[in-house]
């Protein structure tokens, strides 16, 4: 692959945000699944089968959980968007280096 | 490294040069940079100055240097910088380097006027070889057509002698040339109608572009040939090729002259070519050769003449051997200096050593405070307002601390923070690097020049986000809450069927009984009144914090009056500030912990109104309902009358008090000085009085000279201080009111801001977690990234400048106006690494 996609600048932007990305979904994904109760409004919590289950916290506690995978995987898609950021950079780097 | 709590010690010094010596000597002080001249001479303008033929010669070579520049980019060639700066050139060196300068400017002016001259002569040629490529063509279709035309001739007409036997039976002439390709419609039109039909133009046009000899632009031609009878048609179409700028050239009629003469010019252009590349060739060797010295020369050429703009303003002495000039230098500096004098005098081979001398002055010295990297940011900030007074105290070292304090009142968000310090620590641990990287772009360079403000911003916002427990808008619970739901009142059913619930702390019903040990607690995220009591405590917080700026300020004013031994300024301006300020807003700070630390949650239905109760101590009013507003301790009437009435005392005391004992001080001046005259003369004037002020300085005049060092009293007018108090004293009395309150901009940014970082939150973020499943999985990712962004754009970048510049606000005009003159000029040396900077930038 000789030809970015991206040029210096959007793969250097998507580097940085990719690895935000990274360190925050992890953390974020660790507060959900301890059951940080200050995360409670962000659960997709649908009143209608809570109050059918007798509003049961082990609803509550599997919404959680869900969550907590959905942000660990979103963390690796971000992983994966790291390194492509970060090749894309290399190849930037390589291409300016030679033609200067 | 002198200390930044005033600023440093200046002297004035004489500077006598010899002659010889002098021009050595300047160059060594500019590679040092600590000495700032005086011009000595300001009445005297550019041409009248001693060094102007000098300062003409190194314009002149400025200009060759400019040249040259421009030849290197005309070719392409690379320029790049020298690896150190060069030292500043002897005197001799600048003969050698004007000799080279000119030298080279003749050669490229030979170089580019004999490549003028190659290209037009190749042009004409190129031209000339196309029109004979193309001839043939001509001549041909136009013997083909005239024998299609004439078929009685019977017999086609043999191809060596057609044209000739087609020109003399038709009497025909022609003209061949070449003109642009644009302007053949309107050629051929112009023709026809001119000609009324009679001539005939056969064109073609030229594949290659040609190079324009004069403007070396490629254009595109079309050679051309017109046909014509007689001649008055010549002369018409000869004029409108002229008209057209169409070169006409000389076509033989015979096809073997035409042969004969094509291959003439094919060599022709060979040997052209040849000589162009060469002569091309030698130019760019010649370039490349000198493209690395051009910086170096550059920066010597400034060097010198800077030298001699400051030579300049010296004096000349009547022998004609020295000069004599006036500087300000700082007082620690001098050994320095006396050592860089040393060394140009021996640098010059003269004898005689330069001698600098201090003197006594009554001008303002200039303001020189001496930074580092670090505290450079800081001082700039204080100096953009106004540069301080001579040795008056800088702010600038609590700058260092209490802007980023109040910058991260307002901004308080640890996960902002936290970003905001990765930045900025970037930026410093690259610093080398990327200071040499010089970049054009202002807002890079204003964010580059602030790196160690934003760190020191972006970590105090961790801190204040921890107090605030604020991440991201999300509230970490770290130690555990202090507020607990009493079992016993909170059945599985009074949660079931409540939608919202009251927590009640008094004796401890919902409540652990100790607080959550830092911060804010966490349970405040979810309740409903969050933002109620938040904005109770940040506004107290925010007045606490201002007032205590605002007491910091008066007591810098008198460090000042201290330091400039102004005990007047002490008694009658310290003194009423500060009792003014404590009496209404001291006491408003103590009535405020008091309510904290003694009123608790079972009293808070009479828990003093602290606003009604300070506008009730004005007012003299003292109602006994409601219970809010009645009196919550014993003796508070006559404590807070008293305070009152202590806080009335100041106004007239801040008023009156100083151009009363002005005036009496003046008063005993003039008596002490007219005592001494007449002790002096020996006689006794009986028109003297005390009142007399104008008579008293008539009569001081022509005693002016015997009383050196004592400068002449300025006519000492009571109603101007009077008038000038009077303004002092409504300002500092309405300011401690108004300031009080503008200090609430505290709490308001900081609301805001939490505002904002919850909004974002919930709009962009809680979209993507409240979809649940694979599609909450794929939202997560794809929001995440809308959110960093406006998280950087609005919360970063918006409401940190937001932040930025009302902390600014609070630092220049809430605090400064307490203490600040900010009526000095700024030290201003002569350093050629500053002068080379400035004028690389253009």
């Amino acid at each position: 692959m000789t030809v970015p996609c991206c040029g210096p600048k959007c793969s250097a932007f998507c580097a940085i945000i990719s690895f935000w990305g990274i360190i925050m979904l992890a953390l974020l994904g660790i507060f959900f699944y301890i059951e940080a109760p200050a995360l409670a409004e962000d659960l997709p919590i649908d009143e209608d089968v809570w109050a059918a289950g007798n509003y049961n916290y082990t609803y509550v506690s599997d919404l959680y959980k869900q969550v907590a995978v959905n942000c660990w995987i979103a963390t690796g898609l971000y992983g994966a968007t790291f390194i492509f950021s970060c090749i894309m950079l290399k190849i930037n780097l390589r291409s300016s280096y030679s033609s200067s | 490294m002198g200390s930044l709590y005033r600023s440093e010690e200046m002297a004035a010094c004489q500077l006598f040069l010899q002659a010889e010596a002098a021009y050595a000597s300047i160059s060594e002080l500019g590679e040092l940079g600590l000495v700032q001249f005086k011009d000595m001479n300001p009445d005297l303008n550019s041409f009248q100055r001693k060094f102007v033929n000098e300062v003409r010669r190194c314009e002149e070579m400025e200009r060759k240097l400019r040249f040259l520049e421009k030849e290197i980019a005309r070719d392409q060639i690379p320029m790049p910088d020298p690896k150190e700066i060069p030292n500043s050139p002897e005197p001799r060196e600048m003969i050698l380097l004007e000799t080279t300068f000119e030298k080279l400017e003749k050669e490229m002016n030979e170089v580019n006027v004999n490549a003028t001259t190659l290209k037009k002569n190749f042009l004409d040629l190129t031209e000339l070889k196309h029109i004979l490529t193309n001839a043939q063509t001509f001549f041909d279709e136009a013997v083909l057509d005239q024998s299609q035309i004439s078929e009685d001739s019977g017999h086609l007409l043999n191809d060596a002698d057609g044209l000739q036997g087609l020109l003399q039976t038709l009497r025909l002439g022609f003209v061949a040339g070449v003109v642009l390709r644009e302007r053949i419609p309107t050629f051929e039109r112009l023709l026809w109608r001119s000609c009324r039909g009679n001539v005939f133009l056969r064109q073609k046009e030229i594949d290659t572009p040609l190079e324009d000899p004069n403007t070396g632009e490629e254009v595109m031609k079309s050679v051309f040939v017109i046909f014509f009878q007689g001649e008055q048609l010549k002369a018409k179409v000869k004029k409108i090729c002229e008209g057209f700028r169409a070169t006409l050239y000389q076509c033989p009629e015979t096809a073997n002259e035409r042969r004969e003469m094509a291959a003439g010019i094919q060599t022709r252009i060979e040997d052209l070519n040849t000589v162009l590349s060469q002569s091309l060739d030698h130019r760019h060797r010649v370039l490349v050769s000198i493209a690395d010295d051009m910086k170096a020369w550059h920066m010597k050429v400034r060097k010198i003449k800077a030298v001699y703009h400051v030579l300049n303003m010296f004096n000349v002495d009547v022998t004609q051997k020295y000069l004599i000039g006036e500087c300000w230098c700082a007082e620690r500096h001098r050994s320095r200096i006396e050592t860089a004098l040393r060394t140009g005098t021996e640098r010059s081979g003269s004898s005689v050593p330069s001698i600098l001398n201090r003197m006594e002055t009554t001008e303002h010295p200039p303001t020189y405070n001496c930074t580092n990297k670090f505290t450079k940011v800081f001082q700039s900030i204080v100096d953009s307002y106004g540069v301080a007074g001579y040795r008056e105290v800088n702010p600038a070292p609590f700058t260092i601390v209490t802007f980023p304090f109040l910058f991260s009142l307002m901004f308080g968000d640890s996960g902002h923070g936290v970003l905001m310090f990765m930045a900025a620590l970037a930026m410093v641990v690259m610093e080398t690097k990327l200071m040499q990287t010089k970049s054009d772009n202002e807002i890079w360079n204003i964010f580059f020049g602030g790196r160690y403000i934003i760190l020191l911003m972006g970590g105090f916002s961790i801190y204040a986000g921890l107090m605030y427990n604020d991440i991201f808008s999300k509230s970490f619970n770290i130690f555990g809450s202090g507020w607990y739901p009493h079992p016993q009142r909170y059945s599985e059913h009074t949660i079931d069927h409540h939608k919202d619930l009251t927590l009640d702390p008094t004796n401890n019903s919902d409540y652990r009984g100790h607080p959550y040990p830092f911060g804010m607690d966490p349970v405040w995220q979810m309740s409903l009144n969050k933002i109620t009591w938040l904005n109770s405590f940040k506004m107290k917080i925010s007045i606490i914090f201002g007032v205590s700026q605002m007491f910091f300020g008066v007591i810098l004013s008198l460090q000042n009056s201290r330091y400039f031994r102004n005990s007047v300024n002490i008694f009658c301006e310290f003194l009423p500030q500060m009792l003014f300020l404590s009496c209404i807003f001291g006491y408003l700070i103590v009535l405020i912990l008091y309510k904290w630390i003694a009123i608790n949650a079972t009293m808070s239905a009479c828990a003093p109104s602290l606003l009604i109760d300070l506008i009730n101590m004005f007012l003299l009013n003292y109602p006994l309902e409601p219970c809010s507003s009645a009196e919550f301790y014993d003796g508070q009437k006559s404590f807070q009358s008293f305070l009152l009435l202590l806080a009335l005392v100041c106004v007239p005391w801040l008023l009156i008090a100083k151009p009363i004992i002005l005036k009496r001080q003046h008063s005993k001046k003039q008596v002490q000085l007219l005592n001494n005259n007449d002790e002096f003369e020996g006689r006794k004037s009986t028109e003297i009085n005390l009142d007399g002020e104008t008579q008293t300085s008539k009569q001081k005049d022509g005693r002016k000279d015997s009383h050196t060092g004592h400068e002449e009293e300025e006519e000492f007018s009571f109603g101007e201080a009077f008038v000038h108090q009077c303004i002092h004293t409504i300002e500092y009395c309405l300011g401690c009111i108004s300031h009080t309150a503008s200090y609430l901009r505290l709490w308001a940014l900081s609301l805001a801001h939490a505002e904002l970082s919850e909004v974002l939150w919930n709009m962009v973020f809680r979209v993507a977690l409240k979809m649940s499943g694979y599609t909450g999985l794929i939202a997560i990712f794809i929001l995440f990234t809308p959110w960093a962004v406006l998280t950087i754009a609005i919360l970063l970048l918006m409401e940190g400048l937001s932040a930025f510049l009302h902390t600014l606000r609070l630092h220049w005009v809430e605090f400064q106006s307490k203490f600040y003159k900010g009526d000095g000029y700024l030290f201003d040396p002569f350093r050629f690494d500053k002068i080379i900077e400035v004028s690389a930038d253009d």
